[in-house]
């Protein structure tokens, strides 16, 4: 079975604060192969982390199923089988780290898995290699730059041996070396462990290496595909309010003055090559 | 407004062994009017920078000079600076505090002593200016609004204090696409159309180049760079050197130049390389 995460037509209503019943979710049909990168795009509001939450039962469908490795988010007995197997990361670096020293922060997983000290020693040296933080393992986590932080986070997650991560907007709060430095850590456990990746962001240039890029507005699937088919539908992100790459943008624009320039081109290299051949 | 910095340097706990200089003699100047980015990585010295501005901090040495007064001076009282030069934090939504958005924005002209009405009119004036409906949200707990609308509630408390001077340190960080275009938008306005002098902090080249008359690049604690954009971003392997980068449509026009196409060097935005890139082909075409 190489389904890792299969969504069935969920819904999620909540109250709002005037007492209104809203729905988040709106019917989400979604299936997550292993070993997959995903990203998912939409403005605030449109259902994202809502989605992103039901991956690791922290949220339960109003209607519909949400299956993680043929496990029912709904089945309680599975909680912790789901949890242990789709890790989350959150936006604010600050959120999340709950040790006052580095390696004992990427350990409060491990220990709560009740494993030996031994194989937590493991773990804990084994996660912090893999995101590059090794040498800060006795730092104090305040001192560390929000890149740093982010990828301490993303340790304690990998600590649990997940076989899926899910990362609700890792990069929002971060500096450009910062988003940088997730990023490739991101990619890295994606290509090198095998781990089924489910990224959101509001930065389009970090969908352009996506397996599948999913759009989403009001609690709906409004496009997916390939990073290609996805950003050549430059009006109807325009129209959403989503960015699209400045190259595609550019290749927008002069095919609307009569140019013939492909949509599909995300990188600066395939745009000079279309331009030159004009 | 224009504001003069002169040899500004600053150093945290100078003397003890945590000490550490933070801005090390930096030296510019801004006309009354001007819209400044100021671009830099983290801890390259630009929170400190801007917070000498509206004497949050004081400098170890140098001068800063704002409308021709000396505000470095010891003479002077910061509450002058605070309602001439208006600093919007990170964050700024973190800030909020009162029971309605209302009391929220009121707090600092209250605290300038004006008359109640007076008080109504500007809180009125600066969620306009924001584009906050008064009527709905006036009586709203800030905290049961969205985060876009409550980061806008943090900027109108600021712009209620009508300040000549507009500092904003990252006002997008977080936001969404729109949420970035919308506060982007409205303060391109009270640059245009109020005369404001505005200094942007951001990490968006994008947003920078869109917006901006000059660019001051900060690394290591001093002014790497400083000019017009297309000044700023034909230093290239410096920018990135220093952990920035360029928009990416200036890597298309660098890209097109190498392969020999003859285009100005000087395009930082998708409108101008559209524009350049036809006027090249049409002309091509009908030579």
């Amino acid at each position: 079975m190489d389904l890792m995460i299969q969504v069935n037509d969920v819904h999620f209503d909540y109250l709002s604060h005037e007492g209104q019943e809203i729905a988040a979710l709106n019917g989400v049909t979604l299936d997550v192969k292993k070993g997959e990168f995903i990203v998912i795009i939409g403005h605030n509001g449109s259902g994202k982390s809502t989605l992103a939450k039901h991956l690791n039962a922290l949220l339960k469908p109003s209607k519909g199923i949400v299956y993680i490795k043929g496990m029912d988010t709904r089945d309680q007995d599975k909680l912790w089988d789901i949890r242990q197997t789709a890790g989350m990361v959150f936006q604010n670096p600050d959120n999340q780290i709950v040790a006052t020293i580095v390696e004992e922060d990427v350990a409060f997983g491990p220990e709560n898995l009740g494993l030996p000290p031994e194989e937590i020693r493991k773990r804990v040296d084994e996660a912090l290699k893999t995101v590059g933080m090794d040498k800060y393992a006795h730092s104090a986590p305040h001192y560390l730059s929000g890149g740093q932080k982010q990828r301490v986070a993303i340790a304690g997650i990998i600590a649990m041996k997940p076989e899926i991560i899910v990362l609700d907007e890792p990069t929002a709060m971060l500096d450009p070396s910062g988003r940088r430095e997730v990023i490739e850590t991101i990619k890295y456990l994606n290509k090198h462990e095998g781990i089924t990746v489910v990224h959101i962001t509001h930065y389009m240039e970090e969908a352009v290496d996506a397996d599948k890029v999913i759009v989403m507005e009001q609690g709906r699937i409004v496009l997916q595909g390939t990073p290609e088919d996805v950003f050549s539908k430059v009006e109807v992100l325009k129209e959403i309010g989503l960015d699209v790459p400045q190259v595609t943008e550019l290749a927008y624009r002069l095919r609307a003055e009569g140019l013939d320039i492909p949509l599909n081109l995300l990188k600066v290299e395939e745009m000079v090559d279309a331009i030159c051949q004009l | 407004m224009p504001i003069i910095v002169e040899n500004l340097t600053h150093i945290y706990m100078e003397g003890s062994p945590f000490e550490a200089v933070a801005l090390d003699d930096v030296s510019f100047e801004i006309q009354d009017g001007e819209f400044v980015g100021l671009i830099g990585h983290t801890g390259s010295g630009k929170s400190t920078l801007v917070q000498h501005l509206n004497g949050l901090l004081k400098p170890t040495k140098g001068r800063i000079i704002v409308d021709g007064v000396d505000i470095t001076a010891k003479t002077k009282s910061p509450k002058w600076l605070r309602q001439h030069v208006g600093l919007v934090f990170q964050y700024p939504e973190h800030q909020l505090f009162e029971e309605t958005v209302y009391l929220d924005i009121a707090f600092g002209p209250k605290n300038l002593n004006l008359p109640d009405d007076e008080v109504e009119k500007r809180v009125r004036e600066a969620m306009e200016l924001v584009g906050l409906d008064y009527e709905f949200l006036k009586d709203r707990s800030p905290f049961e609004i969205s985060g876009g609308q409550r980061r806008r509630v943090a900027i109108a408390g600021v712009l209620a204090m009508k300040p000549k001077v507009l500092i904003l340190d990252e006002p997008t960080a977080g936001l969404d696409p729109r949420g970035r275009d919308e506060i982007l938008g409205q303060i391109k306005d009270l640059h245009k159309e109020r005369g404001m002098t505005i200094i942007l902090v951001s990490h968006s080249m994008e947003d920078i180049a869109k917006l901006v008359d000059r660019i001051i690049v900060m690394n290591k604690n001093r002014i790497a760079l400083i000019g017009k954009p297309e000044e700023v971003f034909s230093h290239v392997d410096e920018l990135y050197d220093m952990g920035l980068g360029i928009p990416q449509i200036t890597h298309v026009i660098r890209g097109l130049r190498k392969r020999g196409m003859d285009l100005p060097e000087n395009i930082y935005t998708v409108e101008q390389a559209a524009a350049a890139i036809l006027e090249k082909i049409r002309g091509r075409r009908n030579a």
